[in-house]
């Protein structure tokens, strides 16, 4: 069965995947709109577990969420399936599904994703994609992060399914059953503002939330005095990749918090929106500035621990204005 | 952020196939989508990394020529593999393929089992593996 489905990109594939699997069921809302409902801004440092030979630090919540959130937002129904070691069935399912005219999200590992471009093909598990079509043993997929639809073969779908290492996708798929029109907007944008404002302010312990960007501020000038510059550029590194590269939208995911939150406020016609969403682009502004820096910092491998210091305090002015926005917009009438 | 100044420091990571979508406001103060052709950190960030597994791929192939470990070690430094993801791949144990790594065990395989690794590291027979420890 051919159905026509519109491939549009996106900042995050978590947002695209979801923005344009509701588009093709009749619901209609922007990145923005999705990223905001999914309450997909956060800050989580954890120096005490390993990615990639760093410690992690992450822009987003886990992997999942922001499809889950939106759609118990708007009482879509969702159907999710995974098999866990038996490929066969996994392949099986996704045919069946795209048979029968669904177009099938797809939980997948980079690495084997052979469309990809090469520089960007790390062993990374949690990327999302659609796929709607078969044909001659390949599937034709909608990857929010490329410009164009793309052609996997069977083989290498099989392999990003069931790709190896951290958080491994286990073949899972996840498909729209049916749609709810009539959903609360205002009480959707309500909700989730506040949860995404109690999580960068209330969240227990150091490493979520804004507590977090200030845990995150002292590690790099820990990384500054005690690592060889190799070691604690490769750190800080990594903390401008989970920022910045593909995927975040700019700043971490503050410009797309901040589009959001302009959306919000002229749908509602809520003017504290607006102002929230005007301080929400400055503070981007400050990360962007952090990421520059910090680049520059990496790229000299300078053994001077005050170059250091100096993104590490940019970090804690952002960390004093994101706890003052959040509390803002904790208590704000919507 | 403003539409303008959104960066186009393009390194060519992309390959002209995709392009990082970025949140900027226009001259009217509407937030709207922007094509990135890069960012000056991310690249150096990117670079690094994978000079980093470049640098790191020319030490295992050094000791390999040095005869220190066997060439399954190289294969999964160049592949940016660990021996967790090793593991997972061929459906060996972890402590088989660290016996691997040693080039005495290496040179007495059989041919199926290194067939494993060499689906693993997506090469195309036997000699390809073997090879690069004597060019």
């Amino acid at each position: 069965m051919n159905i026509d489905f519109e491939h549009r990109m996106s900042a995050h594939c978590e947002n695209g995947v979801t923005s344009n699997l509701l588009r093709f069921n009749g619901v209609d809302l922007s990145e923005p709109m999705i990223f905001g409902l999914g309450s997909g801004l956060a800050f989580v440092h954890v120096p005490f577990m390993k990615f990639n030979g760093a410690p992690i630090t992450s822009f987003r919540p886990l992997p999942g969420s922001i499809f889950n959130k939106v759609n118990k937002a708007l009482g879509t129904k969702i159907i999710r399936k995974s098999f866990p070691n038996n490929p066969q069935k996994a392949m099986l399912e996704l045919d069946k599904t795209i048979e029968r005219g669904i177009p099938v999200g797809l939980l997948v590992g980079v690495y084997n994703l052979s469309y990809f471009p090469s520089a960007m093909r790390f062993h990374f598990n949690a990327h999302n994609i659609v796929v709607f079509k078969k044909e001659n043993h390949k599937y034709l997929v909608s990857d929010p992060v490329m410009e164009q639809l793309e052609w996997l073969s069977e083989e290498d779908m099989v392999k990003v399914r069931y790709a190896k290492g951290t958080y491994k996708p286990k073949g899972r798929m996840y498909y729209i059953e049916n749609v709810n029109t009539d959903y609360n907007l205002q009480k959707a944008i309500k909700k989730s503002i506040r949860f995404t404002s109690m999580m960068m302010i209330k969240a227990p312990g150091p490493i979520i939330g804004v507590s977090a960007i200030k845990l995150l501020s002292r590690n790099i000038k820990k990384w500054g005095e005690k690592y060889d510059s190799r070691k604690a550029s490769r750190y800080l590194g990594s903390v401008i990749r989970m920022q910045e590269e593909i995927g975040t939208g700019g700043a971490g995911f503050r410009f797309l918090y901040a589009a959001f939150l302009q959306e919000a406020g002229r749908t509602l016609k809520n003017d504290n929106l607006l102002i929230a969403s005007e301080k929400m682009t400055v503070i981007g502004d400050l990360w962007r500035t952090f990421a520059i820096d910090s680049g520059r910092v990496c790229k000299l491998r300078s053994r001077d621990n005050q170059t250091y210091d100096t993104v590490a305090d940019q970090l804690l002015v952002i960390a004093k204005l994101e706890k003052e926005l959040f509390t803002d917009l904790s208590k704000i009438k919507i | 952020m403003k539409t303008e100044n959104v960066s186009q420091d393009d390194a060519n990571f992309f390959e002209g196939k995709s392009s990082s979508i970025q949140y900027a406001v226009d001259e009217n103060g509407n937030y709207t989508q922007v094509k990135s052709l890069g960012l000056e950190p991310s690249n150096i960030v990117l670079q690094q990394a994978w000079d980093d597994i470049k640098e790191e791929s020319e030490h295992a192939l050094e000791d390999v020529r040095k005869g220190l470990k066997s060439p399954i070690y190289y294969f999964m430094i160049k592949e940016i593999m660990d021996v967790k993801i090793l593991s997972e791949t061929t459906g060996l144990s972890r402590w088989r393929i660290k016996r691997h790594f040693k080039p005495r065990i290496f040179n007495k395989l059989s041919d199926k089992l290194l067939l494993k690794y060499i689906d693993a590291f997506k090469l195309k027979n036997v000699e390809d593996l073997k090879a690069i420890s004597n060019k």
